[in-house]
């Protein structure tokens, strides 16, 4: 089954050309099912896959798939080739299985667009770059999923291109990516240069042989990798596109920008652990960045009132999370939080395109407040959602966020803290839009409220699914204390040379302390239920809180609210700045120096001929004259010799 | 090669010239008879450049299916033609644009249609004989031949307001440079004759000729700048946005996608295996000149306000890769050069046509006269968003594996040039995406936007052959990398052999001086290499 493994990402490709080559006078039921199904049979392949390889002995569950050679020249030899093993499976189930759920909750949301096809021609194309990102067996092939997801971010950010600020949006998104891509490919030149091959086997195979433990050269290319996560995973300092990336539609974040492609960052560098576990010191970048950035974005997330904004923030805060397990070398805690967030954000994007649906399109919690009695299944997913976000018992982002938490204290306790200070700032954030939009007086405005319904099954029960999978999706993971960690246990192999590397050669399963684990558990939950209270008592209790708090501290609102002004910066530095010496370099080096040059032989050549012109009059006296002086000249020269 | 089959290569290259004669007797006011005669022309020129393909042992490096003929004896000159897998897919590219460049003009020009399809032929005829040449005279001859119908279609046809500047201003610049390399390949002539004994033209026996260093130098030189011009490179291209504004559409077309390339095909044909030493030694300021371009030309290109000048900048910017890859003198990087100057050829020559495809529509190529197009012309859309994307360099397309192969090549030993040279690859995204958006994306705006109509069946039948070949080459390159393998690693043999056969005789002359008194050379280099 497993080298049946390249049909995963065949299938999207199928349904994106059915659909986007012959589909033109197909009604918008066949296109969005045909979408939804491609996807879908992806998943079973992936989970049949999947079970096979849990037939298997853990120690041979790797099966690498070529399928033809892409780029032969001298040395390089890069296939079109497969790698299956529990870390590629997950992933590739964790698309395929939320990517059909959202699939499926489109063809209710988009219903009337006008460029429905379109949509599902791009969103098919979107898993098919995704699933191969996470299915290729080396560097190069993973670039061309990396650029890919890359490309369909930016058509479907930009998907209503009459909007200016959305195609702004979009172009943003790609060019940032390609900042970060622009690292990436350094890193990939720098691999093959040092090992001749871009095969990850080849590559994980060879390292310990041409890298030094610590060594300048691993820690290079760790950090332009790293880089390249940076851009395609939100992370300081290129985080900026994502906000703006909610110009999309609602399931484009949830799918795009929340559980799948954004993820792909901290895909990479688990998939490069044993890399990134001979470089401490981009171990370190790695979970710094992860966690700088996962406080950073949740001090945003507590100001804005766009709840997809809300959201975006909450997201990038969140890998954050993902990128402090990979640098405290919980690799496998941060794919499993990887999962758990794919569950429970695209489930409070979709349930917060439910509310937008219902509001035709209002997105400012201003005006929402009190909905929950008018969308009861919108309402009770959301709240799943967020309960699994904020880390509440027994939901899913509980046991995935302790366990990071755990981690990071075991790495330095600063880490915690980090992790700690963002969890609570998540949980608060998190109940303030659930009680903004859901609870106290309505703000909605009379138009909409006119219109105000639940939305359909079609797009409630894709709700309603996810609303399940993030209060059990965190059961494969319990307890690490009890050693019964099975979904830590799936992805050991993986991950075991990196172990090997950052712990010594014994295992480091069984070695928690439980009292350790059992105390940063209850101070985790009471963070998560902290934050409840206070978002309570300042937007429930008494709902003129807020208002004093940013009459009190006017300067630090406005910095924060206003994303602490960053885009601005890099407008001046970066954006402006290149712009206007290109406008210099234009007129004033092109046209007028290098042109000028050109012109100016040209100009010189032509007054010269200009002047020797006045001489030729065509007078025979002129001549005559001419030819006296001549003479004169030749006799004076000889005499005076 | 056997000598008794049909003279394929000769087929190919005088197809073109015998449609244009034969336009010649035709009445000039049947229009559509022109057009089809010059059609039919380029056609059975395609078939003929597919029999080459077809014909072509790609498991060799050598010239094939040469053909040779005396032509003046006594001077050495012959009419020698011969194709190897660097200049297989230059040909292919030029005979595929040869159809597609008549049936782009069908509706475009209106005056003067039978000169322009004879220009058209003729310039044909010239640029399938500068790559086929196997002859340094016969060489000249197609390059200038080419010369005249450029002019023509510049001049004649071009856009009215400035189209004599851009005109004169083409011709002049590719004189100088040639004139200069005239006098060079002149020298190289009398220098390989008086050490010989043997006056010939004959490409492939200068081959085997060591040009002494200092010589080798001057006439490196005037090639290089012969060459520059053409291809162009920074600072040299000023010439290049002119006369891309001002042509004609199908113009720009080839201009972009085949004239171009006579530059940077004259570099490796010509210049580099001729004089191994000064290429070699001009390594670093010719790949410096290439970044520069790949930057300089991406920021502005960034800050154009017409589309066609935006995408002539953009053409500074890709053949400074080109350039790059070659002076790598890696398999990759000249394989990846060999690649970009088709995928620039496709991607460019395609650009052009789209830009051509709203101009006709529209007669503005301003890109603030735009916005919001995407909604009149969904179909137009979809092309032009593949394009760009191949432009930019987007894997699963043609332009990402050249590029790679070029920052490859030329990481292994630069790793400096390709780092910087990488960052263009931002800078692209930044203008192509920019322009898109502003011609596409948004409300429409300007009234006469509304009635646009989207893509006839013709404008599709030009598109989707590039397309095709767009797509191709970026998921199975192995078709176009497979068959210039051998020819790639037979030149990057002979620049290294003959550079070391030539240190080598100039070591030993130096040693003959030295040791017939003059110890000056010798310790002057033992203190060099002390260091």
């Amino acid at each position: 089954m497993s080298d049946l493994v390249w049909l995963i990402p065949l299938f999207p490709l199928i349904g994106c050309a059915l659909n986007g080559l012959i589909g033109r006078r197909w009604p918008e039921k066949i296109i969005g099912w045909i979408g939804s199904a491609a996807v879908g049979a992806s998943f079973v392949v992936a989970a049949s896959i999947f079970l096979e390889l849990l037939g298997m002995d853990p120690g041979s569950r790797s099966v690498e798939t070529n399928i033809y050679t892409w780029i032969l020249s001298g040395q390089l030899n890069v296939p079109i080739g497969f790698l299956v093993d529990p870390l590629s499976v997950v992933m590739m189930m964790v698309v395929s299985g939320v990517g059909c759920i959202i699939h499926v909750y489109s063809i209710g949301y988009m219903a009337g667009e006008v460029g429905f096809r379109r949509y599902f021609t791009y969103l098919n194309l979107f898993v098919f770059a995704m699933l191969t990102l996470v299915s290729a067996n080396n560097f190069l092939l993973m670039f061309v999923g990396w650029e890919g997801v890359g490309l369909c971010s930016y058509l479907l950010i930009g998907y209503y291109y009459e909007k200016k600020s959305a195609s702004d949006a979009g172009k943003k998104a790609f060019v940032v990516n390609r900042v970060g891509d622009f690292g990436f490919l350094i890193g990939i030149l720098l691999i093959f240069v040092t090992f001749g091959t871009l095969n990850f086997t080849g590559v994980f195979a060879a390292a310990p042989d041409k890298l030094t433990h610590g060594g300048t050269l691993v820690t290079l290319i760790t950090l332009l990798l790293f880089v390249g996560a940076t851009g395609k995973s939100a992370q300081i300092p290129l985080y900026t596109w994502l906000p703006d990336a909610m110009e999309g539609p609602t399931p484009v974040s949830a799918l795009i920008h929340a559980a799948t492609m954004v993820t792909a960052g901290v895909y990479m560098v688990s998939r490069l652990s044993l890399l990134y576990a001979m470089a401490p010191v981009s171990m370190t970048v790695v979970a710094v960045i992860g966690g700088a950035t996962a406080v950073y974005a949740a001090t945003i997330g507590i100001t804005q009132f766009d709840i997809k904004r809300v959201l975006a923030y909450s997201t990038i805060s969140q890998l954050g999370y993902m990128f402090m397990a990979c640098g405290v070398g919980a690799f496998a805690s941060g794919i499993f939080h990887l999962m758990t967030h794919a569950f429970f954000k695209a489930l409070l994007f979709m349930a917060a395109g439910s509310v937008m649906h219902a509001l035709s399109g209002e997105l400012d919690m201003r005006y929402m407040g009190g909905l929950r009695k008018k969308l009861p299944y919108t309402h009770l997913t959301y709240i799943f959602g967020t309960l699994a976000i904020a880390g509440i018992f027994p939901f899913a982002g509980f046991f995935s966020k302790d366990e990071i938490l755990f981690f990071a204290f075991e790495r330095h306790w600063a880490f915690w803290a980090l992790g700690a200070i963002a969890a609570i700032m998540t949980s608060f954030y998190m109940f303030r839009s659930v009680f903004m939009t859901f609870y106290g007086e309505s703000r909605v405005t009379p138009e909409a409220a006119k219109h105000l319904h639940e939305s359909p099954p079609i797009m409630t029960i894709p709700l309603v699914i996810l609303a399940i999978l993030s209060l059990v999706g965190g059961l494969v993971g319990i307890p690490i204390f009890a050693g019964l960690n099975r979904f830590g246990d799936f992805l050991a192999p993986v991950f075991a040379p990196a172990q090997a590397i950052l712990h010594g050669a014994h295992a480091e399963a069984g070695h928690h302390e439980i009292t350790l684990e059992l105390g940063l558990l209850a101070v985790s939950l009471a963070i998560a239920i902290g934050g409840f209270f206070l978002a309570r008592w300042m937007y429930i209790t008494d709902p003129s809180v807020p208002d004093k708090v940013i009459s009190e501290y006017p300067d630090l609102h406005e910095m924060v609210y206003h994303k602490y002004w960053v885009d601005e910066i890099y407008d001046v530095l970066f954006v402006n700045s290149i712009v206007r010496f290109s406008r210099f370099l234009w007129k004033a080096f092109d046209d007028a120096v290098i042109d000028g040059i050109v012109n100016g032989v040209a100009g010189a050549m032509r007054g010269w001929a200009r002047g020797l012109r006045r001489v030729q009059t065509g007078l025979v006296k002129d001549y005559a004259l001419s030819i006296l002086f001549g003479v004169l000249l030749v006799i004076g020269y000889l005499v005076l010799r | 090669m056997e000598s008794s089959s049909f003279p394929w290569l000769s087929f190919i290259v005088f197809v073109p010239l015998v449609g244009a004669l034969l336009l010649l007797f035709l009445d000039r006011r049947y229009h559509t008879l022109l057009r089809w005669v010059a059609l039919v022309t380029m056609l059975a020129d395609l078939v003929g450049g597919i029999v080459v393909y077809w014909m072509f042992d790609t498991s060799s490096g050598a010239m094939q299916l040469s053909e040779f003929h005396r032509w003046v004896p006594s001077w050495g000159i012959a009419y020698k033609l011969g194709i190897d897998g660097i200049s297989l897919f230059l040909i292919m590219l030029t005979v595929l644009l040869g159809p597609i460049v008549i049936l782009a003009s069908w509706k475009d020009i209106q005056n003067r249609v039978k000169e322009f399809l004879v220009c058209l032929l003729v310039l044909q005829t010239g640029m399938i004989g500068v790559f086929l040449s196997m002859d340094l005279f016969l060489f000249y001859v197609f390059w200038e031949v080419m010369l005249i119908p450029m002019y023509l279609l510049i001049g004649v046809w071009g856009n009215p307001a400035r189209k004599l500047y851009a005109a004169i201003k083409f011709v002049l610049y590719t004189i100088v440079g040639s004139l200069l390399m005239l006098a060079a390949i002149l020298v190289l002539y009398f220098m390989a004759g008086q050490a010989t004994g043997v006056y010939t033209f004959d490409l492939l026996k200068l081959y085997d000729f060591h040009v002494p260093l200092q010589a080798q130098f001057w006439m490196f030189l005037a090639f290089f700048l012969a060459f520059a011009i053409k291809v162009p490179m920074f600072p040299f291209h000023t010439w290049l946005p002119d006369a891309h504004t001002e042509a004609p559409t199908v113009g720009s077309v080839v201009l972009a996608a085949v004239l171009l390339k006579m530059g940077t095909y004259g570099f490796v044909r010509f210049a580099i295996p001729l004089f191994p030493n000064a290429a070699i030694d001009a390594t670093w300021w010719i790949s410096v000149l290439a970044v520069i371009g790949i930057i300089y030309g991406a920021w502005v290109a960034m800050v154009q306000v017409d589309v066609k000048r935006l995408v002539a900048f953009s053409s500074v910017s890709h053949l400074g890769f080109v350039m790059l890859g070659m002076f790598s003198f890696t398999m990759q990087g000249v394989q990846g050069s060999i690649l970009q100057m088709i995928n620039h050829g496709l991607s460019t020559g395609a650009l052009f046509l789209i830009v051509g495809i709203i101009y006709e529509r529209r007669h503005t190529r301003l890109i603030a006269d735009f916005g919001g197009i995407s909604k009149v012309m969904p179909a137009f859309a979809v092309f032009f968003m593949i394009f760009t994307l191949s432009s930019i360099g987007l894997p699963g397309l043609n332009g990402f594996v050249g590029e790679f192969l070029i920052l490859l090549g030329t990481f292994r030993v630069h790793p400096w040039y390709a780092v910087i040279a990488a960052s263009g690859v931002i800078f692209a995204a930044v203008y192509m995406l920019w322009m898109f958006q502003r011609v596409m994306f948004g409300k429409i705006t300007n009234p006469k936007n509304l009635g646009l109509k989207d893509l006839s069946a013709r404008e599709v039948v030009v598109l989707l052959p590039l397309l095709a070949f767009v797509v191709w080459i970026g998921v199975y390159p192995d078709t176009f990398l497979k068959p210039m393998e051998p020819a790639v690693k037979k030149f990057i043999e002979r620049v290294e052999t003959k550079r070391a056969a030539v240190i080598k005789i100039e070591n030993a002359r130096k040693l003959t001086v030295t040791n017939s008194g003059l110890k000056l050379t010798l310790s002057g280099r033992g203190l060099t290499t002390d260091r």
